[in-house]
């Protein structure tokens, strides 16, 4: 859910980008990190933990406490909380700990 | 290899203000930050600073990053990497970051590690569960790119980060249930306090959470009052139906660079855990290697500033560049003054144990 009336920031239109999540069309603002798009559209769980398979999601979004590790473009261990959007990125989740010979 | 006067790793308050002094002084800078922009984590932040006017009293965090942001840039003596994070510092006096793919690697004469801190996690049942999130993090998602945490949030602890983001939450449309507190006072300035409660939202002083209720993500959460010496109170265990609850519990310094560098470390509760032993002009163990800001000590905005200054100035004066004495006078002056009184005190006695 996007923020609109505010009493102090005002938040740019932005350009409109289409984007996957698991085969999904979703649609975020360009530049914006993956995270706050996949929020917006209210998707909560990111990632399994490798070991006990528990939901984990969005938690420091400063890049540092690997919560938010997906598969981007193929490449896993994306940190997506950093990563900006761009038109067309392929989104999923990533099983255990990645597979960095499954990137293209 | 790119040679340097000072190299500094972080381009938050501390490493902006340092710049800013060390290029004055007349050294050159390579400014390293692991973000695509500068101001670190002044760039969510809405809320008026205060103390007094030189140090940016009634600007908000977001146009002092822009008002640093400008002048870095202007400043020919100043070379900035965003999206570089500092990788290691070796016996060599190497600097190395991983930069645009590569490696960057920087021979500097001294070096300023102003890398901040990261949110602490305390121990509940579920706490991992989507939907707990660092109180920086919410922030950062509401106030930067405008996306709302959630609908309802249970923010736990009243310290200032506490206080501020629930008013912030609360500017952005978004409900709070409550702020709950383990101690008995509320930790934060009262003024922000005051200003929760006229809005109608309870600080429960004395509780805590037992666990995050939801399967995949936060549905609710379990609160329960605690004694004094923080056991559960039986029989006060409530459920509150919120969808987010936020951590406000604390930082942690970011000091991985310092360990690897061979800084002696010591650990002070007050100062938010493992920090560098520093001499009065923040000068770690390792001569040269200065520090500045949350990775010091935890404080706030001014002080990182302030920290920035003095680190920044006499890393320029170690080298050997004309640097007034009364100038670092005045910073220590200044930094002296803003942790006097009551709300300073943890802060002196960490930094009695830690300064040499």
């Amino acid at each position: 859910m996007r923020i609109k009336d505010h009493p102090i920031l005002s938040f740019a239109e932005g350009k409109k980008v289409e984007f996957t999540f698991e085969g999904k069309i979703l649609t975020g603002k360009e530049g914006e990190p993956i995270a706050a798009a996949l929020h917006d559209a209210g998707i909560r769980v990111l990632r399994h933990s490798p070991r006990h398979n528990r939901p984990r999601g969005f938690f420091c979004a400063i890049g540092n406490c690997s919560s938010c590790l997906m598969v981007v473009d193929g490449k896993p261990n994306v940190k997506v909380c950093v990563t900006p959007l761009q038109e067309g990125m392929r989104v999923q989740y990533q099983k255990g700990k990645g597979d960095i010979n499954a990137a293209n | 290899m790119r040679q340097t006067d000072l190299a500094i790793i972080g381009a938050g308050p501390a490493g902006l203000a340092a710049a800013l002094e060390a290029a004055t002084a007349g050294a050159k800078v390579i400014l390293l930050e692991r973000d695509e922009w500068l101001g670190g984590q002044l760039v969510k932040q809405t809320h008026q600073f205060f103390g007094s006017k030189k140090e940016f009293a009634g600007m908000r965090g977001i146009d002092i990053a822009t008002h640093f942001s400008e002048q870095i840039e202007k400043n020919k003596d100043i070379e900035v990497f965003t999206g570089a994070t500092a990788l290691g510092y070796y016996e060599d006096g190497v600097l190395t970051a991983a930069y645009s793919g590569r490696m960057l690697k920087i021979k500097p004469k001294t070096m300023l590690v102003a890398s901040g801190a990261m949110e602490k996690m305390i121990p509940f049942n579920n706490n991992d569960l989507p939907g707990v999130y660092g109180a920086g993090a919410v922030q950062t998602l509401m106030n930067v790119y405008g996306v709302a945490p959630g609908k309802r949030v249970l923010m736990v602890g009243a310290g200032n980060i506490g206080l501020i983001v629930s008013y912030q939450l609360m500017q952005a449309g978004i409900e709070v249930e409550a702020i709950i507190e383990g101690s008995s006072q509320v930790g934060g300035y009262w003024v922000h306090a005051s200003k929760i409660r006229r809005m109608g939202v309870p600080i429960l002083t004395n509780h805590t959470i037992l666990k995050a209720i939801g399967e995949e993500k936060v549905e609710g959460a379990l609160i329960t009052e605690i004694d004094e010496n923080w056991k559960p109170l039986e029989g006060t265990e409530r459920e509150v139906s919120v969808d987010n609850i936020c951590l406000a519990v604390g930082l942690s310094p970011l000091a991985e660079l310092l360990w690897q560098a061979g800084c002696q470390m010591e650990f002070s509760p007050q100062l938010g855990g493992y920090v560098p032993v520093r001499d009065e002009d923040l000068e770690t163990s390792q001569e040269g290697i200065y520090i500045a800001g949350d990775v010091a000590g935890i404080e706030e905005a001014t002080s990182a500033i302030l920290e920035g200054q003095l680190a920044g100035i006499s890393a320029a004066r170690k080298m050997g560049f004309a640097v007034e004495d009364k100038k670092i006078e005045q910073i220590k002056e200044n930094l002296k003054s803003l942790r006097a009184g009551p709300v300073g005190e943890h802060i002196r006695q960490g930094l009695a144990q830690v300064e040499r």
